[in-house]
């Protein structure tokens, strides 16, 4: 069971939820840039959550199946096309051996992720099958995909969730689960909520307006590490001695040049910049469909709200679960 | 200085216990991390140590599902984690905790080959100190340097006590790669890079040795609370060494 990739578009890699329990050796986190459609993917195969996927950047890329598999394709809409017939995204599909699957055009969003009932087999390093491409290990050897390379898919037995998920679809007349509640599809302007971090109260009042009521672009110099934030500059009343601490993912962070950073999946364990925000959890994925030039603004909300969100979300995620559990079960 | 606890969004907590770069901070922190890690804390995933923190990142879907699985009332599961974390380390709060000594004290010596091209910038660091290079040999080998904490990158380790005879600022322009096992000097700090990156540090020389291997559960050769010597050596015995395990 394998599957080729004939184009990589942009940036292909291997993903899973992340590689924790080694930041204190310095070893990044990684992991899928908007986790939820990972997930949602993986669910809707039949798979754990964590289990390893594919993650396209933008359009471009193509890839053959070389036996038949159970997939799910969810996260940015880019068209997938499979033999010229355009295939649905957010539900389980069967494709063929020998078909073809490509990302033709940009519709929204910027990460596509596919996930195939078995998950993709690669060593787990540290526990996990993401990539780290700075640090050149995990996913497939510990490099961002190139053409040509053949991935391999894990076995699906016959007693599994995903063999019986299979099974109904093949005989299945009536419409698949659809997951698309779960999409992160950015629109016009998208905002973002955030929870005030330690230094937000150092921000000038001036500044903290600008925060607030400005549009922030996505400025072409972010990728998976960080995105760097493009509007009016911050300044920070007086000057604040910060010592490197552990960083959080969603972190915002503002460097000398007030023009703050987002840390994201390949974000370094540790910084040591004002952290003027944090991105409020559930928001975090946004930021996987989000792309240089996108417009976005902020919203503030408690921690307490913030939290509140997190759990919801986390129980609409247990409950698709627990759906897709019952769509497998029994005969 | 007390013991600070703070939410870092809603999935991590950090707990500062001081607020300078020293080795009485760093001793509470490797104390106190060595404690928290007995503890097996529900929904905790991971605590980072820094040089005068550590950051506890949780998970807090874990913990209400366990709470709701025991029949536990939870308003907030980082209202409850927070105070688990405070009853952990009121000892720290109140500062009765207060031991000077290093528990972990293993001494790490590096063999390193100053110079020529292992060590681009030994010359430029002797010329800016107005020293020979075989004087910044013989200081930067000299000292004994405490690993305050890991970050940067997997297993590079952040050093503390370099003599300040032989700093000097970062390059203008970072280099677009530095091979693993440099060893450089930035500002007043001194590291090595575990493995290859863009960098801006004045690299001095180079190791033969692997700091950073993923195959193995501890992956680093050089932990948080370890002390550094650096022993030179010679090209010959550089290439002799090559890649040594320390297993």
């Amino acid at each position: 069971m394998a599957i080729e990739m004939i184009k990589t578009g942009m940036l292909a890699t291997i993903q899973d939820r992340g590689r924790f329990g080694y930041q204190k050796y310095g070893v990044n986190v990684n992991g899928a840039m908007d986790e939820g459609s990972a997930r949602v993917a993986n669910l809707l195969v039949g798979n754990p959550e964590d289990a390893a996927v594919l993650e396209l950047t933008l359009s471009g890329a193509a890839l053959r199946f070389t036996e038949d598999h159970l997939i799910a394709i969810c996260g940015a809409n880019m068209s997938p096309m499979m033999d010229q017939a355009s295939l649905p995204m957010w539900q389980p599909i069967i494709v063929k051996k020998g078909s073809i699957l490509t990302f033709a055009s940009y519709v929204s969003g910027c990460r596509v992720y596919v996930a195939m009932a078995g998950g993709i087999r690669v060593p787990l390093v540290l526990g996990s099958s993401s990539t780290n491409m700075r640090g050149q290990l995990g996913g497939f050897n510990g490099r961002s995909l190139h053409s040509g390379d053949m991935l391999e898919v894990g076995h699906v037995d016959e007693a599994s969730r995903s063999a019986r998920l299979w099974k109904k679809l093949q005989q299945s007349i009536g419409p698949a689960f659809n997951a698309k509640l779960f999409a992160m599809a950015p629109e016009e302007q998208v905002t973002i909520r955030f929870i005030p971090g330690p230094e937000y109260e150092l921000l000038t009042a001036d500044s903290k307006q600008k925060w607030l009521n400005g549009t922030w672009r996505i400025d072409a110099q972010s990728d998976r590490m960080g995105y760097r934030l493009h509007g009016e500059m911050l300044e920070l009343e007086g000057s604040k001695e910060m010592i490197s601490e552990g960083t959080v993912h969603g972190l915002i962070q503002l460097p000398a040049n007030g023009q703050p950073i987002v840390l994201l999946s390949d974000r370094q364990t540790t910084g040591g910049y004002p952290r003027i925000a944090f991105v409020a959890a559930v928001d975090i994925p946004m930021f996987g469909q989000l792309k240089p030039g996108d417009a976005i603004r902020f919203v503030p909300v408690t921690i307490d709200e913030a939290e509140h969100l997190l759990l919801e979300y986390e129980q609409d995620m247990a409950m698709l679960k627990a759906a897709m559990m019952l769509k497998c079960s029994g005969a | 200085m007390k013991a600070e606890i703070m939410a870092l969004g809603e999935k991590s907590i950090i707990i500062t216990l001081g607020d300078d770069i020293d080795e009485q901070t760093h001793n509470r922190v490797v104390h106190l991390l060595a404690e928290l890690e007995g503890h097996k804390l529900q929904g905790v995933i991971e605590y980072v140590p820094a040089y005068c923190t550590i950051t506890v990142h949780y998970d807090p879907w874990h913990i209400w599902k366990w709470a709701r699985s025991n029949n536990m009332q939870l308003s907030s599961p980082r209202v409850w984690l927070q105070k688990q974390l405070e009853a952990i380390i009121e000892p720290y709060i109140e500062g009765k905790n207060e031991e000077s000594s290093n528990s972990r004290g293993r001494i790490v010596e590096i063999p390193v080959c100053y110079g020529g091209s292992y060590g681009p910038d030994l010359v430029d660091v002797a010329r800016h100190n107005e020293l020979t290079p075989e004087e910044v040999i013989a200081i930067h080998s000299s000292g004994t340097y405490l690993v305050h904490m890991l970050g940067f990158a997997p297993g590079f380790p952040y050093l503390g006590g370099m003599n300040k005879a032989i700093a000097m600022p970062r390059k203008a322009i970072p280099r677009a790669s530095i091979e693993a096992g440099s060893v450089g000097i930035a500002g007043a700090q001194t590291g090595i890079y575990p493995i290859s990156t863009p960098g801006g540090w004045r690299i001095i020389g180079r190791t033969p040795l692997k700091l950073f291997h993923p195959e193995f559960e501890i992956p680093t050769l050089i932990e948080t609370g370890d002390r550094i010597k650096f022993i030179p050596i010679t090209h010959e015995q550089f290439a002799s060494i090559g890649e040594l395990h320390w297993t």
